[in-house]
Order: C-alpha cells, then sequence, then structure tokens
C-alpha cells in the first residue's frame, strides 16, 4: 500500500511479488519480467518457513514468463529450467516433468525424450524415495514417448508392406518390438495406480492388441472401468465397450459395458448404440430400459438437433403405440417431462425452424409429439400442415398415423 | 580456529589454547610445542581453536585479515556518510569537527576508547564465549545461543545457516562467530548502559551534526536521500577495506534489512545527545531553514500553493509562539520542551492554514471554489482567484503518478550488493552460489524487461514536486490571489470562512501511548485526507505523524477557547 512507510526486505518482496501477478495476469510479460528480476533476490534470504518459498515462485513465474514473451525463446527457457533443477532437490522430479511437457508441447520430441531417460536416473539419497509418483509419472511418460516411436515404426513397416529391402524392415522391425517392450512395461505400471489414465490405457491397449494379446486388454479394462479405488471415469467405460465390439463380443457384454455409462453420463453420445441394442432386445426389461435411456438423452440440449436419436424414439414409441402394449412405460417416461419438453422441444418457433432447417428432424419429432402431445398441439399441426402442403408422402403418412392413434395420447396424459 | 593437524595422541581435531599461546587438545588434554603464530590459518569449521585477543592489535593473519573492532566499522560508516553529506553540499567541518567529535565523545561516554579500558575486560568476555562449560555459571550474561536463534524481525541469514541450527547445546561450543574482534560482545552487552551503536544510529548521528550547524536538511530528507542512495547506509559494509573481514555476528550488526523510520532516528537522536552531555544546540533563529517561516514557504511552494499564504503561516506561528528561539532550539536532557520535528511542524501548520481559510469539511471548500471560478470566468484582472477545485485537481493528478512511481521503485527495489555476506565459512559455497543464480537470473529477466534500469541514480533534488509558472496550462498557483476567501473586517485581513472544526478535543498523553491522537481515515474529511497524504508523500511519513502536530498546534492556537468551551461539540467560532 501507498502508505506503508515501513519498508524492510520481505516486505517490500511481497509488494514485488504482488505486482508481479497483477502483470502476468494482464498478460504484461515485459513488466512482470521486470519485476521479477527484483524478486529473484529473495533467492538469498531462508524462508524455510513459508509454504511455497521463493525458490517455487520463481520457478513457476518464470517458465510463464518465459514461455509467453515474444523475445523469449526455446533456448532461453530451456537455460532457465536447467537452473531451477538445481535450486531445489526436493522438486527436481516435479521440475523435470515439466520440463518434459514444454518440450513436448514445442514439438521437441527427441529432447523431451532425453530428459524423460535422464530424469529416470536421477538418484538423491531418500528424496529418490519421497519422490517416488513423480519418478513413476517419468517412467510413464517415457512409456508413452516410446508407444509413440512404436507407432512411426508400425506405420512404416505398413507402409513398405511388400517392400524389397528386406533388411531394411528388420532394423526397424527390430525397434519396433524393443520400443513396444519399453512401452508396455512402463504403461502398465502407471495403470496399477489408482487415477485417471486414458492416455495410457488406451495406448497399452493399443499395444497388447497389437501382439494379440487379448486376455490381458480384456483384464486392463476391466480394471480400469470396475475397480471401486479408480475414481469414476466414463472414458473407462467407453474404451471398454469399443474393445469389446472390437473383438465382437455378445450383446449381452456390450449392454452391460455401457449400463453404467448410462447411470454416469446420461448424455453420452454411445447412448443411441446403447438404445439401438436395447430395443432389438428379446427381454422386457431391456427393451424398458432402452426407453429410458433416449428419454434421458434428449433431456440435453446438445441432442434437441440430433435427427439419429428423435428418430430412436420416434421408432420405439411407434412400435409401442401399434402394439398397444406397454404404453405405461410412455406414460411413466412421461410424466416427469410433460411440465418442460412442451416448451424444450415443441415450441411452435422451434416447429418453423425445424421445418425449414431439417426436414427430416421435423418428421421424427413431429410423430413424438403427435403422440406424446396430441394431434392438435402446436409442434405437430404446424409440421404436418407444412409437409401435407409439400405434398411429402411421409408427413401425410405422419398425419394419418396420429389422427389413427389420437385415444393415445388421452391415456398418456391422463 | 586456525589449526587443523589431528592429535598425535588421539587424533581429533578439537584444539583449544593454554595461556601460554600453545595448542592443547581438548579430548586428550595433550600439548603440543604449536603455538598460534606458526599455524595455518585458513579457516576450517570442524577446528573449534577460539583466538583470544590480548587486546592489541595483530596485524596481517595469513587469510589477509587483521583485527578490528565493530566500532571502528561504524567509524568508517560515519565517515562515509559525512562525505557523501559534503557532496551534497554540507559545509565540509561538519566531517571533521563536528561529526568527529561528536563521535569521539561518544566513544569515550561509552567506554569504548579514548579511555583506561582493562584489557582483561575484554579477554574475560570472550573466554566465556568459547568455554563449553562457563556459560551456563554466568547468569547474568544472556544467553548467545538466545541471541543466534531468535532473528529480529526477518527469518534471515542466521536461520539460514546450518550454523545457527547446530548451536542446540552451547556446550557443544561451536566458536561464536565474528569477524569483528568485539563482534559477540556487541550484542551482547547491555543496552541500556551504554547506548550500544546501531545503523540507524548513524543517521541519528549525522542529524545531529546537521543541526547543530543548522543545515539546511530536513530529517525526512536526509532519510529521503537515504532510500534514494545519495547517503551510504545500505550495504555501507561493502566500503570496508580488504582486511576488515565481515561474518558470523557481524552480519546482524551491519546488515539492514529496512529503512529507517523518521520516529527511530529522531528519538534516538535526542538520546544521543542526553547521553553526551551535549549543551545547548546553537540558536534556530528566523532566518534559519529549520525555522517554520522559512519550511513554510518551501513546502507551499512544492505543495503548489497560493504564496499569499505565507502571511497566514506566519501568523499562526507568531500566534503559538513555535517560532520562538527558545521553543526551536534543542536543549538535549531537558525533558519538559516538546522535541520538535521542524518538517512536520512546518507541514502541519500550512495543514491548519488551509483549515482556517478553507475549512476542508468537504463541503465549503468547494463552495468557495465554485464562487472563484465564476469570479475568474468573469475576469482575470489583477491575477486570478485561486480555485480550490483546480488546485485539487492538478495536484491530485500529480501526486497520484509521483506515488505510483514510488511505490514501483519501493517494489523493485534491489536490496543486496555484489559483496556477497556470509555468516560463516561453512555457508559461504552455498551463498556465493546463490549470489552467482541470482545473478544469471537477473541477466536473463533483466534483457526481457521494459524498462531500462538506470544505473545511476536520479540526481538528488530538494523539491519533488515542480510547478512552474511558465506553464501556460495554468497548473501553477503560486502567484494566485486568495482574495476569494478572505474579507476586510476592521482594516483587518480576515478569512470568510467563520467555522472551524478541531481534529480532536482532547489530546492523548503522548507518555503513555506515544501519539497526540490517533489518525482514522474514515473519521475525517476526505479533503483533509488528502492534504495529509500530500504531505505525507513529501516528507515520507505517515499521516498520523502530520495529524498529531496539527492536534498540537490547534490546541495550542485555541487554548483559551477550549478551556471554556470544553462541554460543548467541536465546532467553535472566532
Amino acid at each position: 500500500s501507498s502508505h506503508e512507510h515501513k519498508l524492510n526486505f520481505k516486505k517490500s518482496k511481497e509488494v514485488c511479488l504482488s505486482y508481479i501477478q497483477d502483470a502476468m495476469l494482464q498478460k504484461q510479460w515485459q513488466r512482470a519480467a521486470d519485476f521479477l528480476t527484483s524478486y529473484v533476490e529473495s533467492l538469498e534470504k531462508d524462508y524455510s518457513r513459508e509454504h511455497i518459498g521463493p525458490s517455487e515462485m520463481i520457478w513457476r513465474i518464470g517458465s510463464e514468463i518465459l514461455w509467453h514473451h515474444s523475445h523469449s525463446s526455446m533456448k532461453e527457457f530451456n537455460y532457465f529450467i536447467e537452473q531451477m533443477k538445481t535450486l531445489g532437490v526436493k522438486r527436481y522430479l516435479k521440475v523435470c516433468l515439466e520440463h518434459v511437457f514444454h518440450l513436448l508441447c514445442n514439438g521437441q520430441i527427441d529432447e523431451a525424450y532425453q530428459n524423460l531417460s535422464l530424469a529416470e536416473s536421477w538418484r538423491f539419497g531418500e528424496q529418490t524415495a519421497i519422490q517416488d509418483k513423480e519418478m513413476k509419472l517419468i517412467q510413464a511418460y517415457r512409456g508413452l514417448l516410446d508407444y509413440y516411436s512404436w507407432s512411426k515404426q508400425k506405420n512404416i513397416l505398413l507402409e513398405h508392406g511388400k517392400c524389397v529391402d528386406g533388411f531394411a524392415d528388420l532394423s526397424v522391425e527390430q525397434e519396433m518390438h524393443s520400443s513396444f517392450r519399453k512401452a508396455a512395461v512402463n504403461l502398465k505400471e502407471i495403470i496399477k495406480i489408482p487415477g485417471v489414465w486414458d492416455l495410457f490405457v488406451k495406448c497399452y491397449v493399443d499395444l497388447l492388441e497389437f501382439y494379440g494379446d487379448h486376455n490381458e486388454a480384456r483384464q486392463v479394462l476391466n480394471e480400469y472401468a470396475y475397480n471401486s479405488k479408480f475414481p469414476a471415469n466414463p472414458n473407462a467405460h467407453v474404451y471398454l465397450y469399443q474393445f469389446l465390439k472390437r473383438q465382437g463380443e455378445s450383446k449381452k457384454s456390450l449392454i452391460s459395458a455401457l449400463k453404467i455409462l448410462h447411470d454416469i453420463v446420461p448424455s453420452h453420445e454411445l447412448m443411441i448404440d446403447f438404445n439401438t441394442m436395447l430395443q432389438k432386445s428379446k427381454k422386457r426389461r431391456k427393451r424398458r430400459l432402452g426407453l429410458e435411456v433416449i428419454f434421458a438423452a434428449l433431456d440435453y440440449a446438445g441432442w434437441k438437433e440430433n435427427v439419429k436419436a428423435w428418430s430412436c424414439l420416434a421408432k420405439q414409441v411407434k412400435q409401442i403405440v401399434i402394439s398397444e402394449k406397454h404404453l405405461d412405460w410412455i406414460k411413466q417416461e412421461w410424466n416427469s417431462r410433460k411440465d418442460w419438453w412442451p416448451a424444450f422441444h415443441f415450441s411452435r418457433y422451434l416447429a418453423k425452424r425445424n421445418w425449414q432447417e431439417n426436414k427430416s428432424l421435423s418428421y421424427e419429432k413431429a410423430l413424438v409429439a403427435g403422440i406424446l402431445l396430441g394431434k392438435d398441439c402446436k409442434y405437430f399441426k404446424y409440421v404436418s400442415h407444412q409437409g401435407c402442403k409439400a405434398q411429402v408422402k411421409r408427413f401425410r403418412m405422419l398425419k394419418k398415423f396420429v389422427n389413427r392413434h389420437s385415444p393415445v395420447y388421452l391415456r398418456i396424459s391422463g | 580456529r586456525d589449526f587443523n593437524e589431528r592429535c598425535a595422541q588421539c587424533s581429533e581435531v578439537n584444539w583449544g589454547l593454554t595461556d601460554g599461546g600453545r595448542f592443547y587438545c581438548r579430548s586428550c588434554h595433550n600439548v603440543t610445542e604449536r603455538t598460534r603464530e606458526v599455524v595455518n590459518t585458513d579457516f576450517i569449521t570442524n577446528s573449534r581453536v577460539q583466538t583470544i585477543s590480548k587486546g592489541s592489535r595483530k596485524q596481517e593473519k595469513n587469510d589477509g585479515g587483521s583485527e578490528w573492532y565493530v566500532c571502528e566499522g561504524f567509524q568508517l560508516i560515519l565517515k562515509k556518510q559525512a562525505e557523501a553529506l559534503e557532496a551534497l553540499g554540507v559545509c565540509p567541518h561538519m566531517k571533521d569537527e563536528i561529526l568527529c567529535n561528536f563521535w569521539r565523545c561518544y566513544l569515550q561516554k561509552s567506554k569504548q576508547a579514548y579511555c583506561n579500558r582493562p584489557a582483561g575486560e575484554t579477554v574475560k568476555a570472550l573466554s566465556v564465549c568459547e568455554s563449553s562449560t562457563d556459560v551456563d555459571s554466568d547468569p547474568e550474561r544472556p544467553s548467545l545461543l538466545h541471541l543466534l536463534s531468535v532473528s529480529e524481525s526477518e527469518g534471515d541469514l542466521l536461520t539460514d545457516c546450518s550454523f545457527a541450527s547446530s548451536m542446540s547445546k552451547v556446550s557443544e561450543s561451536t566458536s561464536v562467530y565474528s569477524g569483528s574482534v568485539d563482534g559477540s560482545l556487541y550484542l551482547v552487552k547491555n543496552q541500556k548502559e551504554k547506548l550500544r551503536m546501531t545503523m540507524p544510529m548513524t543517521l541519528s548521528f549525522c542529524y545531529m551534526a546537521l543541526l547543530w550547524l543548522r543545515e539546511p536538511i530536513t530529517l525526512s530528507e536526509l532519510l529521503r536521500f537515504v532510500v534514494e542512495g545519495h547517503i551510504p547506509y545500505l550495504n555501507v559494509f561493502q566500503h570496508f577495506p580488504e582486511k576488515m573481514k565481515l561474518c558470523g555476528l557481524d552480519l546482524k550488526i551491519f546488515c539492514v534489512e529496512s529503512w529507517p523510520v523518521y520516529e527511530e532516528v529522531f528519538n534516538k537522536m535526542h538520546e544521543l545527545a542526553a547521553f553526551l552531555e551535549l549543551p545547548r544546540f546553537p540558536d534556530i533563529t528566523d532566518s534559519c531553514f529549520l525555522h517554520p517561516d522559512m519550511l513554510c514557504m518551501k513546502y507551499l511552494m512544492e505543495a503548489n500553493l497560493p504564496d499569499e499564504l505565507h502571511d497566514w503561516t506566519c501568523r499562526v506561528v507568531k500566534k503559538i509562539g513555535i517560532g520562538e528561539v527558545d521553543f526551536l532550539t534543542l536543549t538535549p536532557g531537558n525533558k519538559s520542551t516538546r522535541k520538535v520535528k521542524y518538517d512536520v511542524l512546518a507541514a502541519a501548520v500550512i495543514v491548519v492554514v488551509l483549515k482556517l481559510l478553507f475549512l476542508l469539511d468537504d463541503h465549503y471548500e468547494w463552495l468557495l471554489s465554485d464562487s472563484a471560478e465564476e469570479r475568474n470566468k468573469k475576469t482575470t484582472e489583477g491575477g486570478p482567484y485561486f480555485e480550490f477545485k483546480k488546485w485539487y485537481e492538478v495536484v491530485k493528478h500529480s501526486l497520484d503518478v509521483e506515488q505510483k512511481k514510488l511505490d514501483e521503485e519501493r517494489a523493485k527495489y534491489l536490496w543486496r550488493c555484489e559483496k556477497p555476506l556470509f555468516y560463516s565459512v561453512k555457508n559461504k559455497s552455498k551463498v556465493l552460489k546463490r549470489r552467482q543464480m541470482v545473478v544469471n537470473l537477473q541477466n536473463q529477466f533483466g534483457k526481457l524487461s521494459d524498462s531500462v534500469r538506470r544505473a545511476e541514480k536520479p540526481n538528488p533534488s530538494s523539491f519533488q514536486l515542480n510547478w512552474s509558472a511558465e506553464n501556460t496550462d495554468g497548473s501553477c498557483f503560486h502567484g494566485h490571489s486568495l482574495k476569494g476567501v478572505l474579507q476586510e473586517k476592521c482594516g483587518l485581513l480576515t478569512a470568510m470562512n467563520p467555522d472551524y472544526w478541531l481534529c480532536t478535543v482532547k489530546l492523548c498523553n503522548e507518555k503513555l501511548c506515544g501519539h497526540l491522537a490517533h489518525y482514522r481515515e474514515v473519521d475525517f474529511p476526505q479533503t483533509y485526507h488528502f492534504v495529509l497524504r500530500l504531505f505525507s508523500f513529501l516528507l515520507r511519513i505517515q499521516p498520523s505523524y502530520i495529524h498529531d502536530e496539527v492536534c498540537m498546534i490547534e490546541h495550542k492556537l485555541f487554548n483559551k477557547k477550549l478551556y471554556k468551551k470544553l462541554k460543548y461539540n467541536t465546532v467553535l467560532r472566532r
């Protein structure tokens, strides 16, 4: 504050730091650098009692400034980071890891790999044990880069599929296998630890599938999706589902894989596949679930204009109406939605817009609206009128259908 | 300290010195024939020999250092400060005659030199320090351990060093380390008796000398010059000669990590003057720079206020008698007179005058300004009338700009210098490495910063805000007339403003709580706060100090009325 006249070293550095932070928030990198030049003096004083010491501050702030400043280069950045590595042994691996991230962002994959290897070989008394987590991450990322090399080598081989030069291929193939081994070891390790490891899991499974170890892949994916120690992760279920699909598993196991996904993320894009499978099922319970799934998906704004979703719902609703069985299913689903779906999906404005922009969408929606809200509802009236005016056959069929089944509406809404 | 050979008998390196100057092994009490003079004098931290001063200086130890006492260090500093003041224009004999004599007098009175001091006293003190068992037996001496482990304000060099952490038991008897001979003793000595010398006190000495000579530098200016770097203070030890090695507890004595505070320097100066039993200082008469009339003129100029206000400040000064020689001149040891802060006093007088003429109640001053503006629109014959509003806008703008600059400068301030400090040899390499890293980082980020770091300090100037009458934009108010706020009554010019509000009805007891009043911004009109802020910036002190003086002046000014009307509310009519 401007009225603080008693100024000492510590206070003046605190104030300096707040100037740096202000400048950074406003992306004034030159100004931030200016104040940082004064702040670095804090290194010469002991702050061991503070929660975050100046050396960590300087590392983080300096990295940001050098990364964004227009006059800074990767060379400058690297030089700075090397100094930071010597500053705090307790943070050594963290600094290495973040440095690697920066190098990757800059496209310097080889340098990143070198740094990871170097960091892996670091030992420092009891610190090595204390920084175990960071070490595992470093190994995991090296594994990831090994996977990346493997992938490149694999693509080379595939391209040269019927190549004459056998020797060149052989060496690439050997490298490929070696990359695989290195990658597999590290990736396997990291995914044992509870956490979110989407990228690592995907890569590892890819490797396993390529080499035909489907059992291991299945086990890994199951662990990742179902082990309660791991945080709830929709992607885990997606990966498992995709794997099972690739493996040609039964509908039953595919459905069970998607069940939890529906619980966690009802608006997930795979809900369409899920509904499709469920609708076809012979089990009543499954079909019931299918209806629930598709209604739930359409609760979300992102699905409002999804023709496929509406066609799924329309199909199922139509099928139920024709069979005259299980109308109570529709009633149950509609109960909690009848207060807000009309305004959300079936307003006159939407009717106009849908008709203008996407006839198929308006067709599917009109069918649903006609059944759920009756033939006199705004949406159905408008669209069917337009459709009949335009003499499009299916709209005429639609009109007939809804008129024929109009008592259904009364039973649903009643 | 200097001997690192292994003992022939027990192979330990744990040496002490006998009275005869021979080394003996503390572990097995084997006495060698080796004496100090022969020994390699590299500093080795695992040896525990402490050299004993025999009262006479030993020149030229092998590491290039020689023995020196703390007061020599301070003497050097004072010399440098006096030279700097001389360069600023202070008369030359301040250094050699005034300051020098004050210093000698101080050394004499505090028994550090120029007196008969038994050399044995020093010896005894140090042997207490070094010996492993004796410390606990002397309960009167404050614990050295306490000294080392408690850092005063900031966690600093002491805690940084592994040295301090190893002082868990004094019986370990790691040597109490200082480059100076009496560094440790210095800090342990009873402060009250002898007025122990500190870095802020060097400025008290300077100020005392300046006051004696009645030089035109106020204390606030002196301190501002210190902060701006014109007077050595912050890292002055880097000018010590090579032979004077600074380490260990010396750091606690000579390194400053905070700027000197006005009150502290001021109070110490008075203590010092009394301690030295100085006679009455040379008279401060109305032709002196420090006289309120003179200082008011200066501050009025700097605050861009009309020259005509000077008449009013003189009137107030005369009315309450603060222009009297006896009031202004310092008589050390006289506890009944209030100690005069010349600069703060002058600023406060101006504030009171502004209150007298403009009331400053966030209302009246703007009314006056509006009518002055009306008049100025119609005619500026005879010179423009002073418009408070315009003045406020102009000055506020400049003040905000300068304050912002000052705040940023403070934030960017560099405290360290090239000469690195280390507590002991043990952390020397660590300190040097850190220093190197700091320099590297400063180079790297310095290139990326937008401002060009001034290598040179700005020229010292007495005026911080400058207003020139040549400015055609009318931003200089010196020549403006106060006619808009004055009226004639019985042939005398008085203020149109009939009211006045007191800052406080009752003054606090300064001896009890240190202040005459307690200033809180929210309790007072904003214009009043602005005026305080202006002078607070110029003098680099807290607004509350000026407020205190304003209260004091008001109580003197309205003394009679206060006696009569103490029961009633604070608005008085004159």
